[in-house]
This record gives structure tokens, sequence and C-alpha cells, in this order.
């Protein structure tokens, strides 16, 4: 990439964190105003620190992967600030607990440092791909933490906690990273293996049986996670996430069919055996039948929605407070409320702006690791955003998975800064790779 | 591989896509249908935590008032009511499952800025944090209030005080009664078993004896059908004259309907006023008014109408069919007038005194006193007299005005001529108070014929003497098993008598 290029997009990129932190600041106040008619006494302090950590974050991609896509960082960060703005003016009227805003802008300090640090420590895809195995024992031995004695406990239904000293946090979170790793660099050494020796039936090409294993452990992974632990969103991430990765690593569309067969079997024999299951689904097809009982959520949640109709009743003026767990599930509701469908479809694009950012990294890596790496951290940001917005609005059944960087939760905060910091890298390293060859062939033809 | 990432690219398009749709039904195709969901009680909430304007008498003393709460998180303010259940049945309550009563029902939209009015003047304000609510400021005496539930007690019954010129009301009392603050709370745990407990009650308290339950009024009634006869019939207060007796049988029947404890009585229509004489009143009815006259004059004091008032009221009742016209005869001291004969004479006869069907609510009988008592016009009662904005202007003061022109001045004047002789050497000697021309009738009103327990009635009107009236009342005292007989003069008198010594400052 050329030296004017980087420029330009660092310089964009700061723009766009300025831009974001006025945004936020104003949100801000706005959220004082509708509380109490006056400018919040800490305005100067909360810019400050919006603007700081936007900025710092920009310092070191723009000393440590200066190539990196120029979106994707301004637009965590307004996501991020959007979620601190809500669920300060959530805590406003004692629905959550006071502590929550600092806690959470907490945990923001920690995922930007945390951010830094991988940007500053892994200069190079190719140490994650050599430690593969690393990461995918680490992976699975994060995700078992919940289940062990003493260290995990279980919260409203799902065992996915895990305690060390004073810090609860959920390693599923970070298992997922490790496992994407994992995935991305098995995937890539087995290739090969995977792609040969199937039979022909009819036009498509069905892969060997034990050709198949790979698919019926993520299937069984998946099953694992929903059994012990309860925990249907991350399980169907975990089983979205390694279907769309072998999918893609292999090109056999065999391998989706299978992969979305094995789903559909999951889920019946799952809805048949578990009676929370079964009653996710119900709730989700008609919460009115259960609207005292758990179907209260969604119903509350469909009329927030409503009430806040195209612009929204001003934050701090809607009741957001009345939806149970709205600062984390259905925090997305909130802003429906409170900023309209203006609100809604902010974030939704945001969202949607991430995506195809990160799927340009893997469209443009020509190395196979780094195009599946950042497949997988798309599709896991994009996918899970999709699954908590689509359930609050019934689209989907409802499963108790965060709205990345905008939903209360320390775990989510930090795992999804790492992400963030693993697609910046491998969108530095996918530029340079790309400037190099363009470089090579000018030299080429010049020749 | 880059041709199925695209296809994940497109893939997750089409489900942003979806959820985009999606979130346009939520929140705006849908959005009217979900917000007026009927279980949606945001709306529900906000009102009822809502401020509303204070309720005061009209000697400056709060009855209802809002008190920021520091309980609920739910609602801004709770209702409270300093004085309990004194002011119950006239302040009513507001509750968050079971509605309103009284004035905060009545002026529910006053009350809590919801007017056309305030809603645009609060346009003005947009920041404003509560609507423009507005004070009520009532005709209500603080002291004649209490001077009035006292003297009634524990006993069932009704007390009404007005002003028989302006139609102000200087006391409403019902008994039993409850403590609108319990049903108020905010705590709505405790406001709904607080109300369930009070339906559960056999003589429910949350029903206004005054306003909205209708009772036999008794010989009251005579005035009624005394005023019908002066009007309509060509009576003077000393012509025609009656045959003294003890019984009186209608025509159509040989049940006689005989006089208290069997005396005899008779002559002038005064004279008959005097002692209450049944037999009169019931000839009078039957023989003299008929089904027709006797209605008409009972509707033009306000039976079978909804009384306009600042509460929700029912109507008293006169039955209006007493069947088919048989013959026309003349009246019995020989003038040329016919009266019509009707299929339920004998009930006509028992109308006519009060009994049979005719139910009058405390109120309508405090009425006909004001009538009496203010020139043969029946005023329109009232409980509001100004309403104030939070600055404490008035916005709009009630006007007294007539209700119905029901009789003449002269016909007015003769009863009133008639009730001060009751009070003077009739039913109701014991009201009489020194420096004071009182006039009154009794009432002893039989709830079946079995049971030997009345209802105890007074209704009349006092004022100092060579002016015209000032106060009307109605005292009434519901049968009580327990009781036995309770006569108008023996038991209602008394609590009258009370009131007219705070009312006046007479002490005694």
């Amino acid at each position: 990439m050329k030296n004017k290029d980087i420029q330009y997009r660092r310089r964009t990129e700061l723009w766009l964190i300025i831009f974001g932190s006025f945004v936020v600041t104003l949100l801000y106040v706005l959220t004082s105003f509708g509380n109490s008619a006056s400018v919040p006494v800490d305005l100067v302090p909360f810019f400050v620190a919006v603007l700081g950590l936007g900025v710092l974050a920009h310092l070191v991609v723009r000393k440590f992967a200066p190539s990196a896509d120029p979106v994707i960082l301004p637009l965590v960060f307004f996501l991020n600030g959007l979620g601190q703005v809500f669920i300060t003016r959530l805590s406003h009227e004692s629905g959550i607990a006071d502590e929550l805003p600092a806690l959470q802008s907490t945990w923001t300090a920690v995922g930007v440092v945390a951010f830094i640090f991988v940007l500053i420590f892994i200069r190079n895809s190719r140490d994650l791909e050599t430690h593969k195995y690393t990461f995918g024992i680490i992976g699975i031995a994060l995700l078992a933490l919940p289940l062990l004695p003493f260290i995990g406990s279980e919260i409203n239904g799902a065992r996915i906690w895990a305690s060390i000293g004073p810090i609860n946090l959920q390693p599923g979170e970070f298992a997922r990273l490790a496992l994407t790793i994992f995935l991305a660099a098995y995937l890539v050494e087995k290739k090969e293996l995977l792609q040969i020796g199937s039979r022909k039936i009819f036009r498509f090409e069905v892969p060997l049986w034990r050709h198949l294993s790979p698919v019926l452990l993520a299937w069984g992974f998946a099953m694992l996670v929903l059994i012990a632990e309860k925990d249907l969103g991350s399980s169907l991430l975990y089983f979205v996430l390694f279907t769309v990765m072998i999918w893609v690593s292999t090109q056999r569309l065999s391998y989706l069919i299978i992969s979305f067969g094995l789903f559909i079997c999951g889920a019946l024999i799952s809805w048949r055996i578990f009676e929370h299951i079964q009653a996710r689904v119900s709730v989700w097809h008609d919460p009115w039948s259960f609207r005292s009982g758990s179907g209260y959520q969604l119903v509350e949640a469909a009329i927030a929605m409503a009430n806040g109709g195209l612009i929204g009743t001003g934050i701090g003026s809607g009741e957001p407070n009345r939806i149970p767990e709205v600062e984390t599930d259905f925090i997305f509701a909130a802003i429906g409320e409170e900023m309209g469908l203006l609100g809604t479809v902010l974030v939704l694009s945001s969202f949607l702006l991430i995506i195809s950012s990160g799927l340009r990294i893997a469209i443009k890596s020509s190395d196979p690791f780094n195009k599946l790496l950042a497949l997988g951290l798309t599709t896991l940001i994009g996918f899970q955003a999709l699954v908590i917005m689509g359930g609050v609005v019934r689209l989907l059944p409802l499963t108790g998975v965060t709205l990345p960087f905008v939903s209360y939760g320390g775990s989510s905060l930090l795992g999804n800064y790492i992400l963030v910091a693993l697609l910046l890298r491998l969108s530095d390293q996918v530029e340079n790779s790309q400037s190099s060859k363009e470089k090579s062939i000018r030299e080429m033809s010049n020749e | 591989m880059n041709k199925s990432i695209r296809r994940l690219a497109a893939a997750f398009l089409v489900f942003y896509g979806l959820l985009f749709i999606q979130i346009n039904r939520v929140q705006i195709y849908d959005a009217k249908q979900l917000i007026e969901d009927p279980t949606n009680s945001r709306i529900a909430i906000e009102s009822f935590g809502a401020a509303r304007g204070r309720i005061a008498t009209s000697d400056g003393v709060i009855i209802a008032d809002s008190k920021i709460n520091e309980i609920s998180d739910q609602f801004r303010y709770e209702r409270e009511y300093p004085h309990g259940n004194l002011y119950a049945h006239i302040t009513g309550y507001v509750s968050f499952n079971s509605g309103s009563s009284g004035l905060e029902s009545s002026y529910g939209e006053e009350l809590s800025g919801r007017t056309p009015e305030q809603l645009a003047d609060a346009l003005y304000e947009l920041f404003a944090d509560d609507p423009e609510t507005h004070d009520l400021v009532l005709t209500i005496q603080h002291d004649l209030q209490i001077v009035a539930a006292e003297s009634l007690g524990s006993r069932n019954g009704a007390v009404v005080v007005m002003s028989p010129l302006t139609g102000e009301v200087f006391a409403l009392v019902s008994s039993p009664t409850f403590d609108p603050n319990l049903l108020s709370a905010t705590n709505t745990a405790s406001a709904n078993s607080a109300r369930s407990d009070l339906l559960n009650q056999v003589d429910n308290p949350l029903i206004s004896r005054a306003t909205n339950e209708i009772y036999a009024p008794g010989s009251t009634f005579k005035l009624v059908t005394a005023a019908a006869a002066l009007e309509q019939a060509g009576f003077t207060l000393e012509t025609p004259v009656f045959e003294i007796t003890a019984s009186y049988v209608p025509p159509l029947t040989i049940r006689p309907i005989t006089n208290y404890g069997g005396s005899e009585c008779g002559g002038s229509l005064k004279e008959s006023l005097r002692v209450s004489c049944n037999t009169t009143f019931a000839e009078i009815g039957a023989e003299y008014l008929g089904p027709s006259l006797l209605k008409e004059i009972a509707e033009k004091f306000g039976f079978n109408k909804v009384i306009p008032f600042d509460i929700a009221t029912v109507p008293s009742y006169f039955p209006t069919d007493f069947g088919n016209e048989l013959s026309m005869v003349t009246t019995p001291d020989g003038e040329s007038t016919e009266v019509a004969v009707v299929e339920n004479t004998p009930l006509l006869a028992q109308a006519a005194i009060g009994q049979y069907e005719v139910a009058a609510t405390p109120l309508q009988m405090a009425l006909v006193a004001s009538t009496i008592a203010g020139q043969g016009n029946t005023p329109k009662p009232y409980l509001v007299k100004e309403i104030l904005d939070s600055k404490g202007e008035v916005v709009t003061f009630a006007s007294n005005s007539v209700w119905q022109q029901t009789m003449q001045e002269s016909t007015a004047e003769m009863l009133r001529e008639s009730m001060e002789e009751i009070v003077n050497s009739g039913t109701a000697q014991r009201l009489a108070i020194n420096g004071l021309t009182i006039g009154a009738k009794t009432g002893t009103a039989q709830i079946s014929s079995e049971d030997p327990e009345t209802h105890a009635w007074v209704v009349g009107f006092a004022g100092y003497p060579q002016n015209l009236p000032s106060v009307a009342f109605a005292v009434f005292v519901e049968a009580d098993s327990a009781e036995g007989e309770q006569t108008g003069g023996r038991v209602a008198v008394p609590i009258a008598r009370e009131i007219l010594l705070e009312m006046f400052e007479v002490n005694e």
C-alpha cells in the first residue's frame, strides 16, 4: 500500500473517531437532559475519556497496523459509546444497579488495553497459525471452565460463568476466538484431505464417511455446549461458525447441506427433549399467551419499540426499564424505544458495515489462513448481532447473547475488542501483501 | 473461496434485510396496535403516577393532595387524603386497578391536567416536567362536615346540607364510609385487598347513601303531594277540610290505609301536614290528584331525572305507570274537576304518602326542601365552587342556577308556613332553636309490611326571622333491624338540630 493511501486511511479513521466522540457525547448530554433537564456534571471528563480512548487506539493502529481498514474501529467506538450512554441512562431510574455504568467503562478501558496488546504483540498472523493446537486446547479448556465445581456457576439458567477471585467472567466469549483460530488453521492444513475422495450422487459430490468427521465433531460440539451449559445462543453461534468455515474452505455445497440437515435434526431432538427449548419456541411463536410469565419480556420489548416509533421518545423519556435484562440482551429494545427506528437502523447498519469490511478483508486475502480467520471472526460478530437483534424483534427465537459492544458485559466487551484487534491485524497484513504483490507485478512489467 | 464468501455476504444482507423489515413492522406498521394493546400498562402507570391537583373545602382545608412518592419506582406521586374517611364520598378515590370515583372521577381531567386547554398550555412549556394541574375549591364547610358526620355517628345514613338559594352544598355525608387513602395507595396489592375487603362488607361502604342509593322517603314525600294539591287541585292551606278518621279505604280495594299508631286525624292541609296525617294525603293522591298530576310535580322536583351534580348520582324514582284508566270521577269536595280512577289507584294512595315504590336519594329530598325554602325553584346543586390554576388564579367558577321551575312562589310560601308549624307544634318540635325560623317535615318509612324497622327522615330549612331561609337539609337514617322502629322525629331530628346549631353558631 502506498504511503499516501496509508495516510488517507488513518486520517479517515481519526476524523471518524472524533466525529463519533462528538455524537456519543451529544447523546450523553441528551440523556441527562431527559433525566434531570440539566447538562451532566461529568460532561468534560466523559468527552475526554471517549475521545482519549479512541485517539489512543487510533495511534496504536497508526503505529502497528497502519494499512488496516479505517472504518471498523470508529464503528466499534460508536457502538461502544452508544451502549455506555444507554447503560448510564438505564441506571438513572434504579432499574439496574448504579455501578453498571462505571463497570462498563472500566471494562471498555480494559478492552482497549487488550486491543493495544494484541496489535503490539501479535505482529503476524503466522504466529497464531503455528500455535493452532495450543489455541484449540485453550478454547476447549475455556469452554469447559464453567462446568468445573467451585469455579463455574449458573446464572439465569445458563452455566456459562466462571469466578476467578472477585471477577466473574464468561470464558465462552474468549473460547470462541481461540476455537476460530484453531479451526481456521486446522481447515487450511486438512483442506486437501477434505476435498478429495468423494463420490458423486446425482450432481452432488458427497464426501466419504470418514471425511464427515469434522462436521460431525462440530455438530457434536455445539450440542455438548447446549446440553451441558444450556447456552442456546453460543451453541447456535458455534454451529453457524463451524459450518460456514468448513463450507468456505472446502467449497463443497454438500457440507453446507449436510450441516443444515444435522442442524435441523439437532434442533428437533433438543426441542423434543428439553422443556426450556420448547418454552423458548412457544414464547417466540406467541408471547401474548405467556404475557405475565415468560412472554413478558418480549411483549414489553415490542411495546417499547412500538412506543419509540420513527424517531423515538427521546433518550431518557421512555420507560425501557420495564423490560427485564434491558441492559444486556434487550438493550436493542431500549435504543428502539428512545431513538426510534432511526436508532435501530443506525445500529443495524453499523453492524452491516463491520460485516462488509470484515468480509472484504477475507476476500482480499490471498493467504488461506488469513482468509478463513477473517471470515470466521466476521461471522462471529455479524451473526451474534443478528441473533440477538432478531431475537428481540421476534424474527428468531430468543437466545441470550449480548449485542456486541453495546450490551453491558465485561467478557463480551473484552472478547470483542480482541476480535477487532485480530481483524485489524489481518487487514493490515492483507493490504501489505496485496501491495507487495502489486509492486512485484509492476516490477515485472517494468523489466 | 471468494465465491462462497460473496455468497455469505449475500446471505448476511438477506438476513439483515429481513431484520430491517421486522423492525419496521414492530416500530411503524404494527406500532399503533402494540401501543393500544390492552395489556400495555404504560399509559395507566404514567397517569396514575402523575401529580394531581388539590381539592380544598371552602374554608381552605386541603382534603386531597399529591405527595411525591419516595417508595415506589413506578409511580412518581401518591394521592393523599388528609382527613381519611370524612370526605370519601365527595373526593372519591383514584386507584390503579379499579378506576376512580367521586370528584376524582368527574374532575379527573382538570385535576390531572388533561383538558384540551391544559394540554394546549402544556405545549408552550415543552420542557415542563409535569402537566399544568388544576385545583378544586369546594362549597363544603369543614366544621359543618365534621359535625354532620359525628352526629350521624356509627349509624348508616346520610346528611345533605345546602343553600336553597344558590345550590351550594355545605355538607355531604354518607355513613358507613371508607378511607380513600387505602384504595389510592401506590402499593397496588394492598389497594386491591383494601378494595375487596370493602366490597365484602354487607353494608357496602363504597356506595354513597347521599347520592347513589334510593330509599322510601315516607312522610317527607307528603310535601310533594301537598305541593301538587296547592298548585294543581285548587287547595288552600285551610280548604278543603278532611274527615277526622283513623283509616282511609281507597277506591278499588278493601285494605285501609291507617295513621301512625292507629290515631285519628284529618282537617285542613296545614293541620294534616302538622301531624303527618296518612289518611288525608292518601285521599288527596287517590281522589284529588290522580297519577298524572302527582307524577308531574314529582318530576318537577327532580324525581325520575339525573340531578345535574358535580359527582355521579342516581335518579330518584316515582312510579310512572299505575295501570289503565277505568273511569273519571269528580273530586270528593264536589268541585267540577274530574280525576281518573286507574287500575292501581290503591297503590297511588300509597305513593302519595311516600310508600309503595317511591324512592329518593337524600340529595333529592334536600332539593325538595330547597325548592320550598327557595321560592319555588329547584336549584342546581353544586360542590365545586372554583377551579384554580397552579398559580392560584381562578380558571372557572360555578354560577348559581335554577335547575327546574317547580311551583309558584306563593305555593312555596304556604308550604314554608306549614313546615314552620310542624316545628312549632308538630312532629319536629325538638328541632326548634331560639332566634331561628325553622321549618321541617319528618318521615318514618316502612321498608316492608312485616318488619318493624323503619327509615327515619327529616327534611327542612332554617334561617333568621324575616329573611328567606339560608339553609336546607335532608337527614336520613337507614332502617336497622337492631333498632326496630325509628321515627323521623326521634332519630333524625336531633341530628338536624346539631347541624343547625353549628351552622348558625348557636351555643346552648
